[in-house]
């Protein structure tokens, strides 16, 4: 099956741990098979990618309801300047970069995800999450502003 | 722009999502202002340090062998079972069939239209069939000696790794009923193929969007390249300035 690393990766991010994320896979595998004729060919990539992220939220809201927080997506509220020191990632060390994006809100994980492990395009992520292109955009830009307090705060890497 | 209003356009600037007009002004900003660039660099710095810590999960082996067994059951078990599979096929075809009488009415398409669907085409068909390039090589010195005998003409075969858009290789293809070099560039993960022929002026300058690809069209030492890709416009047109400054 093409995407599979890309189906198990965002899955993974999403459920947290390997056995999870095999089980949302192999959930999604099936429907995916089963509406394979409902996929117009464009992206089949995305389109994979929106089932997974589907099944998985499902799951989530199933076995783990405290882990979807609804988050505010008012593109006005966000990215207020908090004048965090200005910090460079360089170096950064990988398992503590892996902890900071796992303490991330789902919505942001998943599009920073999308977006820096799979170089998805705001289009495709709008399409895979179901939001509009601008919640794509603030949703980036407040995961990541989130990553940079993180860091500043900590002093650390 | 204000630097509230920068602010705001910053991340889409780094991702490569901006407009042309909207990524010039931004460009213009973070050279007078150092607290701007400063968050911008933050943003490259934190863009960079995610994606080169190779923080990806892999499928597992298990899983992978699960799932290929899972479909090739329902692959047998939908065998037996013609019946709806014949009526998709004959759904199918006849839509296939009202496309073509569409697509082939006199008045339809123009032939640079016709060009673009087919440069298109190509570049789905050049992912699809796992037939990308037939001389893999990011040196161009080994790529443009290929064309040689293959081509009337020599393509420029440029590796432009150091920004960002390495060489992956070449190929030969038919567009606009003549036999053209393909060159196979990419960024990050997407493929970029680069037509090029010799001639001038075949819409040159143009960017157009077609199906979710981006197209662009630009000339250059006598050669017309045409760039196809589904990454944005904004990067796609990146490399066409690197092919024609």
């Amino acid at each position: 099956m093409p995407h599979l690393d890309a189906a198990y990766n965002l899955a993974r991010w999403l459920a947290g741990n390997d056995h999870d994320a095999a089980d949302i896979v192999q959930d999604a595998s099936v429907r995916a098979f089963r509406f394979i004729g409902n996929c117009r060919g464009e992206n089949a990539r995305a389109w994979l990618l929106m089932i997974v992220r589907n099944t998985a939220f499902t799951w989530l809201k199933k076995n783990r309801p405290q882990a979807i927080v609804s988050i505010d997506d008012d593109e006005l509220a966000e990215i207020e300047d908090t004048n965090s020191a200005t910090n460079s990632f360089r170096g950064a060390d990988k398992n503590v970069l892996r902890a900071a994006l796992e303490e991330l809100p789902l919505e942001f994980r998943e599009a920073l995800v999308l977006r820096e492990l799979e170089g998805f395009s705001y289009k495709e992520i709008a399409e895979v999450a179901d939001v509009p292109v601008g919640t794509v955009m603030s949703r980036l830009a407040r995961a990541r502003r989130q990553l940079q307090n993180h860091f500043a705060q900590k002093g650390n890497l | 722009m204000n630097c509230a209003e920068i602010r705001k356009l910053l991340h889409a600037y780094a991702d490569g999502e901006l407009d042309l007009v909207r990524n010039l002004e931004v460009e213009q900003h973070l050279k007078s202002c150092a607290k701007c660039a400063a968050e911008k660099n933050s943003i490259q710095s934190l863009r960079d340090a995610l994606r080169q810590n190779d923080l990806a999960y892999r499928a597992p082996n298990a899983l992978r062998k699960e799932i290929q067994k899972m479909v090739r059951t329902a692959r047998e078990d939908a065998r037996p079972t013609i019946n709806p599979w014949f009526w998709k096929l004959l759904t199918a075809g006849a839509t296939a069939f009202a496309a073509l009488v569409i697509f082939l009415r006199p008045a339809g398409i123009s032939g640079h239209d016709q060009l673009l669907n087919d440069a298109v085409a190509s570049h789905v068909r050049s992912l699809q069939a796992n037939h990308l390039t037939d001389v893999l090589s990011s040196d161009q010195h080994t790529v443009k000696p290929w064309f040689d005998g293959k081509i009337d003409f020599a393509p420029d075969a440029k590796d432009f790794a150091a920004q960002n858009f390495p060489l992956v290789g070449g190929r030969l293809d038919y567009l606009d009923g003549r036999t053209v070099a393909a060159l196979v560039y990419k960024r990050n993960k997407h493929f970029i193929n680069v037509f090029v022929w010799p001639e001038k002026n075949a819409g040159a300058g143009e960017t157009k969007n077609l199906r979710g690809y981006s197209i662009i069209n630009c000339d250059a030492n006598g050669m017309h390249y045409c760039l196809v890709s589904d990454l944005n416009a904004t990067e796609l047109n990146e490399l066409a300035r690197l092919l024609a400054p």
